[in-house]
Formats: C-alpha cells, sequence, structure tokens
C-alpha cells in the first residue's frame, strides 16, 4: 500500500463542474460594466512602407468611440528584444502586423470601423524563408537592431551555440555515421478558447486586465512598462486570468492585441474587450517556429554513441518572441538524449516576412527530437543494430552528468524501453517484418504493410531556469472550518495544475483534498511565480505547498500543544456526563503524563489532530476546525497563514558556454507507434501506440494520463497532418477545414500509457514536470514505423500520404 | 420579427431581428455563456445545441430558425441541481481538461446515447466527430461515454 492517502490516487478535478455545466468564465464570457469593443486593422503586405493613414471615415461611424494609430500612440516596444512595437508605424514587416485599432460600442460596429480604415502602403520585396533571408542581397526585414544601430543581416542576435569534446576527431575514428536533413513546418497551437482580453483604468489611472496568460507576474512588468511609456510611471497593472480555453505556449508572451486594448481603454475611459476570431487566432498569432536541421551522428562498432552534430535553422518570422530561446530547451536532447562525449550544435534564427513565431508546447522539443531520433535510426541501420537494442546501448542512466553540465538524478529510461518494447512485442514483430532491411515483408498483404517504431525523449522535469529566478509563491490560509485556501501564483489551463496542487496540499497538511481550494491568476492577491511553463507548474508549486504546509503544521501544533488537552478534557467531561457508564483508561488525562503536550507530539492525517503515540485513540484526537476555533475565538488569539517560495535547484545556462543544470530534475520517456501503410495510397494507419514516461512519481493518475493522451494526439497531429500554410508570408488555411486537427474519429487506436515512477530527490513526492513531453517523440516514432513498414524514410512533416507515396514510387523506381 | 420558442423548459416570446445568430442570442441576450463560440462557422462544435432534441451548430443558425423549437443549453441539460449522467462521467473520468470543448461535446454526447444506448467505441466517436478537442486526445471522453451510456440505460 502507498504511503500516501491522495498522491498517486485517480481524483476528479476540481474544476470539472464548472466547467462540464457551462458555468467557467473564459474570456469570452466576461462582462464588465460598460465596456466596448477593440479591432483590429492588420496589415495588407507581408513588407512594406506605410505612405498614409486615413481613419476619417471610421471616426465618423456612429458608435464609434476611438480610432489610433502608431502615429497618435505613445510608442511601445514589446518582445524578447523590444523588437516589435504595439502599433506600426513607417513600415510593416509581416500580414500579422497591426497598422491601427477602433473602439466602439459593439463588435459589428468595431469591425465596420476597421474596415473604413484607409492604408496606403508601398510594397517592398520580403523575404519568406531562411535561406532566401540569409542570401547577401536579401532584403532586411529590420533595417536597425533595438539600439537604433544598422543591420546588416537577417540574423536574430540571439544565437545558440554549444560544443563538447572534438567531433571532427570522433567523426574519422566512427565505425558508423547517418547523416541527413529533417525539416518541420509551423504548426499552430489552436487553442479551442481563441485569445483576448479587457483592459480598463480606474481612477487613478492604474491598469486592471483580464487576460489569457500563462504569466501573470511577468505580463504586469510587460503592461507597467508601458504605463510608462504611455507618460503613466508609477502606475501599476492588476492582471486577472479568467478560465483559459487552453494555451499550449500561446501566453508566454505579452501580445498587440493586449497593448492595444491597454491604449484603447486609456483613450476612451472605458473597458476595452477584444477577442480574436477563429480566422485571427490562426493569421495573427503566433506559430511554433519551423526548423530545419542537418544531422550527423556516429557510433563505434559496438553501437557506443561518438558524436553528434547538429546544426539548425529556425524561421523567426518578423519579430522575436520569447520562442527565440526555444534553442536553449532543443539543447538538452541534442546535447544528452543518451550518452554522446563529443557534441556540436548550433541554431540560427532568421528574420523572414513571416508571421512571428512563439513558443508551443514541447518548447523546440519537438524539432530536436524529430531529426535526433529518425537520424537515430538511420544510424542504427548502418550499425546493423536494432534500433531498440541501439537506444538501450546508449540510454542515460541515474546519477550522471551529462556533457551540458545536466545533472540527471532519476532516470527510468531503460525501464520506458523496456516498457514500449514489451508492449509492441517489439522483438518479435521486427524480427517477422524485416522489410526496412530490404526484403519482403513475410506478412504483408499486396497493399499494406506494417511495422513498429519507437523513439525517446528528453525534457525538464524539474522547471528550467530561463530567468534569473526560477521561483514560485504558495500562501496557505486556514479559515475557522479546517478549509484551506492555497493561493498559487501559477495557472490552470487546463493541463489539471489545480487538481495536482489540490492533492499535494491536501497530502503535505493532512487534509482531504475537498478541504483545499485553489485561488489563483491575480497578480494582487497571488504570490509571485515566474510563469507556467516548461513543465514547471505542479513541480514547483506543490514543492512550495510542502513547505508552506510545513510551516501551516508547526503552527497549528504549536496551537494543539496549548489547546489539545483542555479541549479534550473538556470533551470528555461533557460525554462522561451522558454516559456515566463511559470508562477508558485514559480518562484521566491528569494521571497519565499528557497535561503539557510539545508541538512535536501531534500529527495530522484527514483533517484530525492527534497525539503521534496514539494515532488510532478515538477519544484523543480533534478535528481540525475545534482546534483552530480555540485559536481564533478567544483574546489576543491568532490565525494560520503561511507563505513559501520555492526555487528549484538549477543553474542558468552559461552565457557563453551554455552549461549549466538548467533544471533540477530530467524527464525520460519513450513512444512506438505500430502502423500499417496503404502502398497503393501512401495512407498510414496507426494500429497501436504506446507510450512509457519517466513521471518520477503520479500525482493523480487521472490528469497525468489526460496529459500523455492529449499530447499524443497533439504529436500525431504534428506527425501526420498538421501544418500552417504560407504564401508570401501570408497564411493559407486560418481555419479549421484547412488546418486539420485530429477529430474523434482519428483516435481509433489503442494506446497504453505506462506510468514509471523513479521517485526524484527534488520532485514534491517523488514527482517531475508531465506537461508537454508527451508530444515530443510521437513523430519521430510514427515515422520509425513507417520506415520499418515501407522502408522509406520521410524527412519533412507532416507524413502525409502523397509524401509516403511519392517515397514509395521513388523507392521501387530504382 | 416575434419568435417564440422553449428555452431550458421556458417559454420564450421576444422581438428580435430574424438574422440574429443564436450563439449571440443565447450569450449576450440570455447569458447563456456555456454555449461557447470557437470558430463561428461551422467547424469545430463547441457552440452546440440541442433543438428538439437534436445537436445544432448555433453559430450557424439564425434566430428565425428557433421559432417553435424547443432548445436545450448546456446550462439546461441538468436536471435542477443534479448533473446528467454525460456531465457526470465528464468529471468522474477526466474527459475535461481546458473545457471550452465541453458543453458541446456533451451536448452532442447526450442527444446520441438517448439514441443509441448500447453504442461501441466507434460509433462512440463518430457522434462526437464534429466537436473538436485539442487537450484530450479523446480517449478519456470516449471513455465518459461509454461509462454514461450505461448509467443511462440504467436510469
Ligand atoms: S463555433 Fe459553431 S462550430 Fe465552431
Ligand atoms: S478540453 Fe480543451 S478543447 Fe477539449
Amino acid at each position: 500500500m502507498s504511503k500516501y492517502s491522495f498522491i498517486g490516487t485517480e481524483a476528479p478535478r476540481p474544476d470539472a463542474p464548472e466547467k462540464v455545466a457551462g458555468k467557467a468564465v473564459y474570456i469570452q464570457d466576461l462582462v464588465r460594466p460598460g465596456m466596448i469593443y477593440g479591432k483590429i486593422r492588420y496589415s495588407e503586405y507581408a513588407h512594406a512602407r506605410i505612405k498614409h493613414i486615413d481613419t476619417t471615415k471610421a471616426e465618423k461611424l456612429p458608435g464609434v468611440n476611438a480610432v489610433i494609430t502608431g502615429y497618435d500612440t505613445p510608442e511601445i516596444r514589446i518582445g524578447f528584444i523590444k523588437d516589435n512595437f504595439a502599433l506600426k508605424k513607417g513600415k510593416v514587416r509581416q500580414y500579422r502586423d497591426e497598422v491601427a485599432a477602433v473602439a466602439a460600442t459593439d463588435p459589428d460596429i468595431a469591425e465596420e470601423a476597421a474596415e473604413l480604415i484607409r492604408v496606403e502602403y508601398e510594397e517592398i520585396p520580403g523575404v519568406f524563408s531562411p535561406e532566401n533571408a540569409l542570401k547577401a542581397d536579401a532584403p532586411l526585414v529590420h533595417e536597425e537592431d533595438m539600439r537604433g544601430r544598422p543591420k546588416t543581416d537577417n540574423l536574430v542576435p540571439v544565437p545558440w551555440k554549444f560544443t563538447a569534446g572534438d567531433v571532427e576527431k570522433a567523426r574519422q575514428e566512427a565505425a558508423y555515421i547517418a547523416e541527413d536533413h529533417f525539416e518541420t513546418p509551423m504548426v499552430q497551437q489552436s487553442c479551442m478558447g481563441t485569445a483576448g482580453c479587457i483592459a480598463e483604468f480606474d481612477l487613478q489611472n492604474n491598469l486592471l486586465i483580464h487576460t489569457k496568460t500563462q504569466i501573470p507576474f511577468l505580463a504586469q512588468n510587460d503592461f507597467n512598462k508601458a504605463l510608462v511609456a504611455m507618460g503613466l510611471k508609477g502606475k501599476n497593472t492588476r492582471v486577472v486570468i479568467p478560465t483559459l480555453g487552453g494555451s499550449f505556449g500561446t501566453g508566454l508572451d505579452t501580445h498587440g492585441y493586449e497593448y492595444i486594448a491597454i491604449l484603447l481603454a486609456y483613450k476612451t475611459g472605458k473597458p476595452v474587450k477584444i477577442v480574436l476570431n477563429r480566422e485571427e487566432e490562426f493569421s495573427f498569432q503566433s506559430p511554433r517556429q519551423s526548423s530545419k536541421t542537418h544531422i550527423i551522428q556516429g557510433c563505434d562498432k559496438d553501437g557506443k554513441l561518438t558524436f553528434r552534430d547538429v546544426r539548425m535553422t529556425l524561421d523567426n518570422g518578423a519579430y522575436t518572441s520569447w520562442g527565440a530561446t526555444t534553442p536553449s530547451v532543443m539543447m538538452l536532447p541534442i546535447s544528452s538524449i543518451y550518452r554522446v562525449p563529443n557534441i556540436f550544435y548550433e541554431t540560427r534564427i532568421v528574420y523572414t516576412n513571416n508571421n512571428y513565431c512563439q513558443a508551443m508546447r514541447g518548447y523546440g522539443n519537438p524539432q530536436a527530437a524529430w531529426a535526433l531520433e529518425s537520424n537515430l535510426d538511420q544510424l542504427a541501420e548502418t550499425a546493423g543494430i536494432d534500433p531498440y537494442e541501439l537506444r538501450m546501448i546508449n540510454r542515460n542512466i541515474p546519477d550522471d552528468i551529462t556533457e551540458m553540465g545536466l545533472m540527471i538524478s532519476s532516470c527510468g529510461m531503460k525501464e520506458c524501453l523496456e516498457a514500449v518494447a514489451d508492449k509492441l512485442d517489439w522483438k518479435e514483430k521486427r524480427r517477422r517484418r524485416p522489410a526496412a532491411r530490404g526484403q519482403e515483408s513475410e506478412e504483408s498483404s499486396e497493399s499494406k504493410a506494417r511495422g513498429v517504431g519507437m523513439a525517446s525523449l528528453f525534457h525538464v522535469g524539474g522547471s528550467g531556469r530561463v530567468y534569473r529566478s526560477d521561483g514560485t509563491g504558495i500562501i496557505m490560509k486556514l479559515d475557522d472550518f479546517g478549509n484551506v485556501g492555497v493561493i498559487t501564483g501559477g495557472v490552470e489551463m487546463g493541463q489539471g495544475f489545480d487538481s495536482a496542487l489540490v492533492l499535494a496540499s491536501a497530502e503535505a497538511l493532512g487534509v482531504t483534498p475537498d478541504r483545499v481550494t485553489i485561488i489563483s491568476g491575480d497578480t494582487v492577491i497571488c504570490p509571485w511565480d515566474v510563469g507556467t511553463h516548461a513543465s514547471r507548474g505542479a513541480f514547483t508549486s506543490c514543492n512550495a505547498a510542502i513547505m508552506a504546509a510545513e510551516k501551516v503544521r508547526e503552527k497549528l501544533f504549536r496551537m494543539a500543544s496549548e489547546h489539545f488537552i483542555p479541549r479534550i478534557q473538556f470533551k470528555l467531561k461533557q460525554r462522561k456526563k451522558k454516559e456515566p457508564a463511559l470508562n477508558h483508561t485514559e480518562l484521566e488525562i491528569q494521571n497519565i503524563g499528557y497535561v503539557k503536550c510539545e508541538p512535536s507530539d501531534f500529527d495530522m492525517r484527514k483533517n484530525r489532530i492527534f497525539l503521534k503515540e496514539k494515532p488510532d485513540d478515538p477519544f484523543l484526537s480533534l478535528s481540525l476546525e475545534e482546534v483552530l476555533r480555540e485559536a481564533h475565538y478567544k483574546e489576543q488569539g491568532t490565525m494560520i497563514v503561511a507563505e513559501a517560495f520555492y526555487d528549484p535547484c538549477n543553474e542558468m545556462l552559461n552565457a557563453k558556454t551554455c552549461r549549466g543544470n538548467l533544471s533540477a530534475a530530467y524527464i525520460f520517456g519513450v513512444q512506438g507507434a505500430e502502423v500499417e501503410v496503404d502502398t497503393e495510397t501512401g495512407k498510414v494507419k496507426i494500429l497501436q501506440f504506446a507510450a512509457a514516461h519517466d513521471v518520477g512519481r503520479v500525482i493523480n493518475q487521472q490528469t497525468i494520463r489526460g496529459q500523455i493522451y492529449g499530447g499524443i494526439f497533439q504529436g500525431v497531429g504534428y506527425a501526420l497532418c498538421e501544418e500552417y500554410k504560407t504564401e508570401k508570408g501570408k497564411n493559407l488555411n486560418p481555419n479549421f477545414l484547412d488546418y486539420k486537427i485530429l477529430s474523434a474519429p482519428d483516435a481509433d487506436f489503442p494506446i497504453h500509457i505506462e506510468l514509471i515512477e523513479t521517485n526524484d530527490e527534488a520532485g514534491p513526492f517523488g514527482a517531475k514536470g508531465v506537461g508537454e513531453p508527451g508530444l515530443v517523440p510521437t513523430a519521430p516514432a510514427i515515422a520509425n514505423a513507417i520506415y520499418d513498414a515501407v522502408g522509406v524514410r520521410i524527412r519533412d512533416l507532416p507524413i502525409t500520404p502523397e509524401k509516403v507515396m511519392a517515397a514509395i514510387q521513388k523507392k521501387s523506381g530504382k | 420579427m416575434l419568435i417564440s420558442f422553449c428555452l431550458n423548459g421556458e417559454l420564450k416570446k421576444l422581438n428580435i431581428s430574424p438574422n440574429r445568430r443564436v450563439t449571440d442570442l443565447l450569450r449576450e441576450d440570455f447569458g447563456l455563456t456555456g454555449t461557447k463560440e470557437g470558430c463561428g462557422t461551422g467547424e469545430c462544435g463547441a457552440c452546440t445545441i440541442l433543438a428538439d432534441g437534436e445537436p445544432r451548430l448555433s453559430c450557424l443558425m439564425l434566430a428565425a430558425q428557433l421559432e417553435g423549437k424547443k432548445i436545450v443549453t448546456i446550462e439546461g441539460l441538468s436536471d435542477g441541481q443534479k448533473l446528467h449522467p454525460v456531465q457526470q462521467a465528464f468529471i468522474d473520468y477526466g474527459a475535461v481538461q481546458c473545457g471550452f470543448c465541453s458543453p458541446g461535446m456533451i451536448l452532442s454526447a447526450a442527444a446520441f446515447l438517448r439514441q443509441t444506448p448500447e453504442p461501441s467505441r466507434d460509433q462512440i466517436r463518430e457522434s462526437i466527430s464534429g466537436n473538436l478537442c485539442r487537450c484530450t486526445g479523446y480517449q478519456k471522453i470516449v471513455d465518459a461515454l461509454e461509462a454514461a451510456a450505461k448509467i443511462m440505460q440504467e436510469e
């Protein structure tokens, strides 16, 4: 039996009832008194000079409260390196560029007014791929850098490079080498709830903004800077987060529409709501970067990896978001998945006139895993080693320090590999279907071929110090009735954060989960947190909760040492009056040495405070609320509130060497697929899928599986169908008809999930972060299975039937 | 124009522009914001309501089409305090993550299960094929609906 009462159980989510009843309030549903509606006018060109903006017609439309442009509002710089502006002046660099905006009494009027704005442009040539953008005579997306110095190329000044050992030497000495190019497309987060906010000012010009974000406190900082730019120095922002309809990384930056709502609210003196429609969400929000990777890996004659050389180019789009730091996370698997001594890694991020990109779940890792894990299978084939064996030979191990300085503590990679191989009946299936090795498959019918493939993942599992602080605060507050308010800086966006925090708080405190209420998403009320990203929410907040719970228990037991015995005696006397026959050896408490108890004599479990020495004595325990009321309802009483700030023991990467223990723990996983490829149509059908994830410890069986299922499905979409298509910078598929995300009938194959518990010492109850990894290795696992089935290697996602068909034809033509 | 229809068990008569979208009417005029808008163009199913027991996309319906109909939104699906078995199963089986798709998904499924008491998993998946969910991967939704089907049969 588990030593825990609630950790590891299958518990329903605290936010589920409101959501299924249609009562949860998303930004779409929120109404503020006197609210009006904002609408943004976006660019009509990917790259053009703005000659003139005429807003007169829009201003005259009845119902319009305000029209603003970059020319009549203060300049607000935004973005990771402040190369973007809330409203554009001079030139536009992408279709997403915000040129003007209106506020009106009704959304239809706002839309009509936005269309009435006339903008004259002079189009200039654009660049739409990193290769073209890097040509010597390429037009410059930014003529100047943030400091106004002239720019001479389209490189984003955020280079990433990591080297270890001697790759050149290792390459010459390697017994086997595999080299190839891999590509991934832009894809869109596709939150079902689109982005939006409501901005308003109080009479002192402080800002209140309800907005869809994952970083309330960093957003507060961003918005306060905007207030300074608006001449409101010293004023403050309160960020409040409504229920989020998904986020998947979209909320890691502040966005143009938020600043525009702020400008409109300030100008009109009214709350201004801007909610994007689906087309705007696709066309004018930030997708995951596309990537192009050149990779070489080599091993010795026994299959031991000797070197890895990875050179990557990312399409940044026109401006720089926090997405430009995704290579810091890519670097983790590139340097450290499997044990490799010699490594070269470099990423260039390139400005283009495409819509600027942003982080998405996995933070660069899906792009890295696509190249790493596809190429590893190529190496396995060259070396004549089974891909599973090659992974096993080189697997990560516990208590290891990687070349990048990542200190691996717990590591269940071996167990994950075994679990997936077992579920897929790997050995048997690989033996029966040697198609990939150039022979005809034994069991394939004329037009259908089956294969199995696997891929591994390595990701941060103990937060990631991308900012100087990696901290999070918790406040725990107990009321008279023994209810616990847990006030957190973290954000529930659907992933199950609240549920993990409820269970961890209940377990650590010794109360039942129904006593715990999570309060989050308000920068005035909640303690500081760096943001809900990097799969860190549960890891950091549950750790903070354990610390706060310790303090609460200390205070409680101090109270108990004062009130417990008198209260017990009082109750026993009362009871004895009613039941004169009652007899109990402990009744004469004075005689048994408990007259005065020490705080350390107590424990609490499931809302009852008792003496550690007599845990089962029905007479010697009090309910939590009894003790609390004793403490509250007296002269000079006290109340119980505790706070804790948890900052994990991890490091920022050294700016020069890119070394450092970025995360306090690392998460491993292996996914495998069995597929059937129709050789006449190129269609890939997944027959079964297996995922084994080293999660440290399961906090809630229900939500953790939900995260992994959901991740796998996003991964399957990334593998087989999702692609954010553009032509000369314009999004061509801004709707769910043309941008296919998987629907329920696509989920027609069994998914086996195996949760490996390695009990990490840094994790709360041993748990590691699990939010992102579900989608990381999915695409290469599928691609490797396709290769096993039909012997063709698809190098660019998504793996459409057309690509598979073309590859099959090319292969058989040879 | 004057229209009358039954909304969550109450008769409603109102004067309304016949071109008003039903999603807006429900959300803005009646404050029934459980009906979500995920796309506004009939692709996601978040705006699903029941019209005479059939799932319909309210973002594609105009007010005039409500005339004489029995409309049920997510707010009207439960009977007073007690949740509908599909809603309860969504909670019990972890079929909810961000929850934005849940109201529409639940209504589509509730209508389907009323007509198909013993559905296969394939039929269940087909019944919610018009309701997109980005978070869950549908596994737990299908689990929940299998369980709800059993409970509805027992009731
Ligand atoms: S909002 Fe009606 S189908 Fe998407
Ligand atoms: S739960 Fe988020 S879209 Fe379905």
